[in-house]
């Protein structure tokens, strides 16, 4: 195509894809690598039997659970590490195991790892900081819910973002980054800790697929989205979810005296590695 | 899946549906919003599945004063009984491994529900016409069989262009043609599945570049407008463009570059 200035450049689309015609026209051998690999890309989840055996339903085998905190992102899952998962006892109850093309193939770690608390086994809280390709995020939402009690169920999820994604009539640099938005779904009746997300803002990723499952399904469901004009992941970033879990706070005790030198420790591999001169 | 909004039972019996596929430029969504928003059209529920990519945001409809707080999600459906015409709006692109599961999914919804038609919305790369089509208006239509025998020659009467074929072999066999829409998505997949399964199915579709395509929506929706009258008489119709089609174009500047 040529541009105004004569130019010729290929030509690129938001919205479709380019050889879109191919897959219709594919052979035996095509689609038997195409089963294999989205057999390769299903996601797994595990649950660690002792641990849930006292929450699990004998009925369905759902856990039972009346609050899920999900954290996605370096920063979210950061903030959760410090402020929360290292006071009371909290113990990895269970695990997603994906594979997609950003994967490291030679570690088998699980791509998110859910806790309990020992003295109140009904909150769940789910740390996710790899990378879950688009086309496992449906079926990620439907798995891991398909193993939780709906009824009485909240969820909670907090998420990072770039501030470049952020869209606002104002100059970004006059928004005070980092700050918290949040998305709640028609059945959350309780006041946000913060403004809600402005249009035309949309969120993607897991996030949304959470959320979107949650407003299907009923369920109540809240997202705090941090938006952050830092690339790495850094300690301010992760205090601003502090609002977040403020109406959780009978059942998640957010402990702030140690927090610091945790804090400390997540960040200092990044800022060891972002100076030239050390 | 289609999930219906708790309190509502809809019935789509003898419905229109209007939906857009996601092709070049976005037109077809564009023009969708442009519907359900002058309509002021209410959800009746949601259509969801793993072949879409997951989005939300804050209703799309909504006035930017009001402080809305009702969620939107990747692919909606709007009614409208009085016009006895449903939209389903879809937000984000299809995951390409998942077109096909995508327009069958679409296909037993429609039968399911008892559309009494459907139409679809959709564009094309406009720097891949023909000599013949450059020489024209830049809308087009498709009728599916069953669609043909609906609507008989209205659209002819209305002075439509139908979509050309094109010669599948130029200059060496004048008799075998093919139905080509470039940057269309699933437009023709599922024009052609229509086709097979006797849906009444009718594309409109335009020919555009990539770009600030808003003028190709509202081009595309007073043309579709021109055949159903969805409002008012032709002439006057008057599109309310959704408050959340604000800056497409990127933020505001900073005030300290001045």
């Amino acid at each position: 195509m040529a541009t105004f200035f004569g130019e010729v450049v290929s030509v690129y689309s938001r919205a479709v894809e380019e050889d879109e015609e191919d897959v219709d026209n594919e052979n035996e051998e095509d689609q038997q690598i195409r089963r294999e690999i989205e057999q390769k890309r299903e996601v797994h989840v595990n649950w660690c039997p002792e641990a849930t055996q006292s929450i699990t339903n004998p009925s369905d085998r759902t856990v039972q659970c009346s609050n899920f905190v999900m954290a996605v992102g370096p920063n979210a899952a950061g903030f959760l590490s410090a402020y929360v998962l290292n006071s009371g006892n909290w113990v990895a109850v269970g695990s997603v195991m994906l594979w997609n093309e950003r994967s490291k193939d030679s570690s088998q770690q699980p791509s998110c790892v859910i806790y309990r608390q020992s003295d109140c086994p009904k909150v769940l809280i789910c740390q996710c900081t790899c990378y879950i390709a688009e086309d496992q995020l449906f079926q990620w939402t439907e798995k891991v819910f398909a193993c939780i009690q709906q009824r009485g169920l909240n969820v909670t999820v907090l998420s990072d973002c770039s501030m470049a994604e952020y869209k606002s009539p104002d100059s970004p640099f006059s928004s005070g980054a980092p700050f918290l938005r949040a998305l709640k779904s028609s059945q959350y009746g309780s006041q946000p800790a913060c403004p809600l997300l402005e249009q035309p803002n949309i969120v993607t990723g897991l996030a949304a697929a959470v959320l979107s499952h949650c407003q299907v399904q009923r369920i109540p469901a809240i997202l705090y989205q941090c938006y952050s004009d830092v690339l790495l992941p850094d300690s301010l970033t992760m205090e601003t979810y502090k609002p977040a879990l403020t109406p959780l706070s009978k059942l998640v005790k957010l402990d702030t005296c140690q927090s610091t030198e945790i804090l400390r420790k997540l960040v200092q591999f990044n800022e060891a590695q972002s100076n030239l001169y050390t | 899946m289609f999930i219906q909004i708790e309190n509502t039972s809809p019935s789509f019996k003898e419905f229109t549906l209007v939906m857009p596929a996601v092709s070049v430029g976005n037109v077809g969504q564009l023009a969708t919003d442009l519907i359900i928003s002058t309509l002021n059209m209410s959800r009746v529920g949601y259509f969801h599945t793993g072949c879409l990519i997951p989005m939300v945001g804050n209703n799309p409809y909504a006035p930017s004063a009001d402080n809305s707080t009702e969620l939107c999600t990747t692919a909606e459906v709007y009614a409208s009984p009085d016009l006895k015409l449903a939209v389903l709006q879809i937000r984000s692109p299809i995951i390409q491994t998942k077109r096909k599961p995508f327009r069958k999914l679409i296909i037993s919804w429609i039968k399911s529900s008892g559309f009494a038609r459907t139409v679809l919305l959709s564009s094309s790369h406009a720097y891949q016409r023909d000599d013949q089509q450059i020489h024209s208006t830049p809308l087009r239509y498709l009728l599916s069989p069953a669609m043909q025998r609906v609507v008989g020659d209205a659209l002819k009467e209305l002075d439509w262009r139908e979509m050309e074929k094109l010669k599948m072999f130029p200059g060496l066999s004048e008799t075998e043609e093919r139905l080509y829409i470039p940057g269309g998505g699933i437009t023709k997949g599922l024009y052609t599945d229509c086709c097979s399964e006797d849906v009444p199915l009718a594309v409109v579709l335009t020919f555009c570049s990539e770009g600030d395509n808003i003028p190709d929506a509202f081009a595309l929706v007073s043309h579709l407008n021109d055949w159903l009258h969805l409002v008012g008489k032709p002439s006057d119709a008057q599109w309310k463009v959704p408050d959340s089609w604000r800056l497409l174009f990127g933020n505001g500047i900073p005030l300290a570059i001045f």
